[in-house]
């Protein structure tokens, strides 16, 4: 007799196995310029059910490049664990080839290069394709999305989330969970979700009054799919009041509520779930945590922190899949489901590589009616880089650098404040930076860019809370961002101190003083979570800087001094 | 204070009695402190005694708390980190049906809210949840 353990030891095989031929094809597939989209979506269909993920859209309707991060550490449990490998070590732990396409879809490294090879990822119209080629393969194949859709463009912005919705209604997928969507504001949030074709999702979303589960966003649902009954449990991003403006959403409660996602996974166990799927906005270290607490849970479909894993990480008796975010990876995962429970599957994260795959002409029809009335202002060239600008990474990013400059140089100020963000697309160097460019890493319904005055112990504070929020040790207490960036400070962080002992020597680069704590600074940043805040829009400001600089040049970030690492 | 009639409810069938309001800077001593003056003196075991919080306080002017004492005649919570740390003491009596009750308390900063439960036989059960307030901002 052969355990489920080891059925699952076998799904992880046929995994590696597909990962290394398909991945490791691609390589010479490429060098020979003939990777096709039939290598890309090559899968011999597995057991009697299939899941299609995607998340983290971050509202990217068209193709961009995105550069993937070349710091992000790991503490705790994690530290040296995926994803908190990059670059060469991930390649290395995965066998992929360097200067290959796995190289440049999964890794840091040689980026502006290999973009100008490869091409752009994602579009919702290649992905559509990518969605369309399984569902031949298997008609009822379960599309889930992890959310972040409703957020981060300029389209997205000016029509309050209804490009995206319109666009992904095209897709038919059938659930969705919960994250940037609620900074449209719950009144909006509750319109949307009303007129859904689909289910959203969410067993820890709560009426903050009563405490006790939204009506308007049910724990789970049911699928009978290939004689078996498949539930999707969602869980939403934890810390949305605490991460984003809770004010806007004052009505709603969220929070990991591990006990109630064991309720909700007993109670479908007990209705006669054969496998249980969680759509998950936790973040992956979190989810990895919560699949050692949490019994009876098969798959996680992780999103939040970004991740883009070329195999499922196995917890106990659970797999957890890591999709990537910006419409860059749509992730398929076959299983077989029989007698109850899950017996094996079969996983592939699919590179939406743009110029191989042919867009659907359906959905790139949607998406142009979307953009058309925009496409003028968003076109427009406000001027040109000429280096990468990216913003993926635990300390910095050159779109972050770029930001608070603009924040010091506009505002006036001494010290610039911008938040740890993950989403946004990159730029190559000689790209035109356009309106839309601009938008792409700014758009929020909280962007108003403030100044204001702080003493060196509040800044301190800061810091040292942000720094809690990601590098605690104990996943559970990780909000899933980055450490917020600075402009006009340097400091030196040691990762493995409590808070509060982990920032030091923070330093004022305008006069190369130490920052003292009882004295007061001028400080310009955005995105405060503060009702109430006043100031000109970030993209604003960043546009406006960027056309007095013309051509931006990008140049190294050592102001952090890492240590502990 | 006012409490929604929800809330009463949840009490089931126990009695309420609150501290009074903070006023003085707190240690963790204090709420030892206090702990020992429920207890008489006694050490508290571990028992089925839960107490579930949230991880980070979405707001910790008002932070959902509860606590599950299986055969606990009184449980006292205590804040280890707000100026006076007892927060209120729940009374069971024989036919309280569960000894399960939720509550919202404050939390001036990041620390412990801690249960004692007072057991039929005498004995002292403790559990405890770290709950973090922070400043907030920067979600990904």
């Amino acid at each position: 007799m052969i355990s489920r353990r080891d059925f699952l030891q076998v799904g992880m095989a046929a995994s590696a196995m597909l990962g290394a031929s398909g991945f490791g094809n691609w390589a010479r597939l490429a060098a020979q310029q003939s990777l096709t989209q039939d290598d890309l979506f090559q899968f011999e269909t597995f057991g009697n059910v299939s899941l299609i993920h995607v998340t983290d859209i971050h509202a990217q309707l068209k193709p961009i490049y995105f550069r993937e991060p070349s710091v992000n550490i790991g503490v705790g449990s994690n530290k040296g664990a995926v994803p908190h490998l990059t670059g060469g070590n991930f390649r290395k732990l995965y066998g992929i080839a360097d200067g290959g396409p796995s190289h440049y879809a999964l890794s840091s490294g040689d980026f502006a290069a290999l973009a100008k090879g490869y091409g752009r990822v994602g579009g919702l119209d290649r992905i559509a394709t990518a969605i369309n080629a399984i569902r031949a393969d298997r008609p009822d194949a379960i599309l889930l999305d992890g959310g972040d859709t409703w957020h981060g463009s300029y389209t997205c912005y000016h029509t309050q989330g209804q490009d995206m919705v319109n666009v992904m209604n095209a897709l038919k997928p059938d659930a969705m969970t919960f994250h940037w969507e609620f900074t449209l504001g719950s009144e909006r949030v509750n319109e949307i979700v009303e007129g859904l074709p689909f289910a959203a999702l969410g067993q820890n979303i709560f009426d903050a009054e009563w405490d006790e589960p939204a009506e308007l966003f049910p724990p789970y649902k049911f699928f009978e799919r290939g004689g078996s009954k498949i539930a999707v449990i969602g869980q939403a991003f934890p810390y949305m009041p605490i991460a984003n403006p809770g004010w806007m959403f004052p009505e709603f409660s969220f929070g990991i509520r591990d006990e109630n996602m064991q309720a909700m996974v007993d109670e479908v166990r007990a209705a006669g779930a054969d496998c249980v799927v969680v759509l998950s906005h936790n973040g992956f270290d979190v989810d990895k945590k919560m699949a050692s607490v949490v019994s009876g849970i098969d798959v996680i479909l992780s999103g939040h922190t970004h991740d883009a894993l070329p195999e499922p990480v196995v917890v106990g008796q659970t797999i957890v899949v890591a999709s990537g975010s910006n419409g860059k990876f749509v992730s398929r995962v076959d299983l077989d489901v029989r007698d109850g429970r899950m017996m094996g599957y079969r996983h592939k994260l699919i590179p939406i590589f743009s110029d191989v795959i042919a867009p659907d002409p359906e959905v790139a029809a949607v998406i142009e009616a979307e953009r058309a009335p925009h496409e003028v202002a968003m076109r427009e060239v406000i001027g040109q880089t000429d280096g990468t600008l990216y913003r993926r990474g635990n300390f910095n990013g050159s779109w972050d650098d770029l930001i608070c400059d603009a924040l010091l140089s506009e505002r006036e100020a001494e010290i610039a404040l911008s938040p740890g963000v993950r989403w946004g697309p990159s730029l190559i160097p000689g790209q035109d930076i356009t309106r839309e460019d601009i938008w792409n890493v700014t758009s929020m319904t909280y962007g108003e860019a403030y100044r204001t005055e702080m003493t060196g112990e509040t800044l301190m504070a800061v810091l040292e809370d942000v720094a809690d929020n990601i590098f605690n040790p104990d996943p559970y207490y990780q909000q899933g961002g980055d450490m917020v960036r600075t402009g006009g400070l340097s400091y030196r962080i040691d990762i493995n101190q409590p808070q509060g002992a982990r920032i030091s020597d923070l330093t004022l680069l305008r006069t190369g003083e130490k920052v003292d704590p009882s004295k007061s600074y001028s400080v310009a940043g955005w995105a405060s979570v503060n009702e109430g805040t006043e100031g000109p829009q970030i993209w604003d400001v960043v546009e406006a800087h960027i056309r007095k600089l013309g051509t931006v040049s990008v140049s190294e970030n050592n102001n952090v001094d890492i240590v502990g690492a | 204070m006012t409490f929604s009639r929800r809330q009463v409810l949840a009490i089931s069938g126990g009695a309420i009695a609150f501290a009074g309001l903070p006023a003085v800077p707190a240690f963790a001593s204090l709420a030892e402190d206090a702990i020992s003056e429920f207890t008489g003196g006694t050490a508290p075991g571990a028992g089925d005694l839960s107490i579930s919080a949230p991880e980070i306080a979405e707001n910790g002017n008002s932070v959902p708390i509860e606590f599950d004492a299986p055969g606990a005649v009184a449980v006292a919570i205590f804040a280890d980190g707000n100026p006076t740390p007892k927060v209120g003491a729940f009374t069971f009596g024989p036919l309280s049906g569960s000894r399960f009750a939720s509550t919202r308390i404050r939390l001036a900063t990041t620390q412990n809210v801690i249960a004692i439960a007072q057991m039929e036989d005498g004995s002292f059960q403790r559990a405890e949840a770290n709950v973090k307030v922070t400043i907030g901002g920067c979600g990904g």
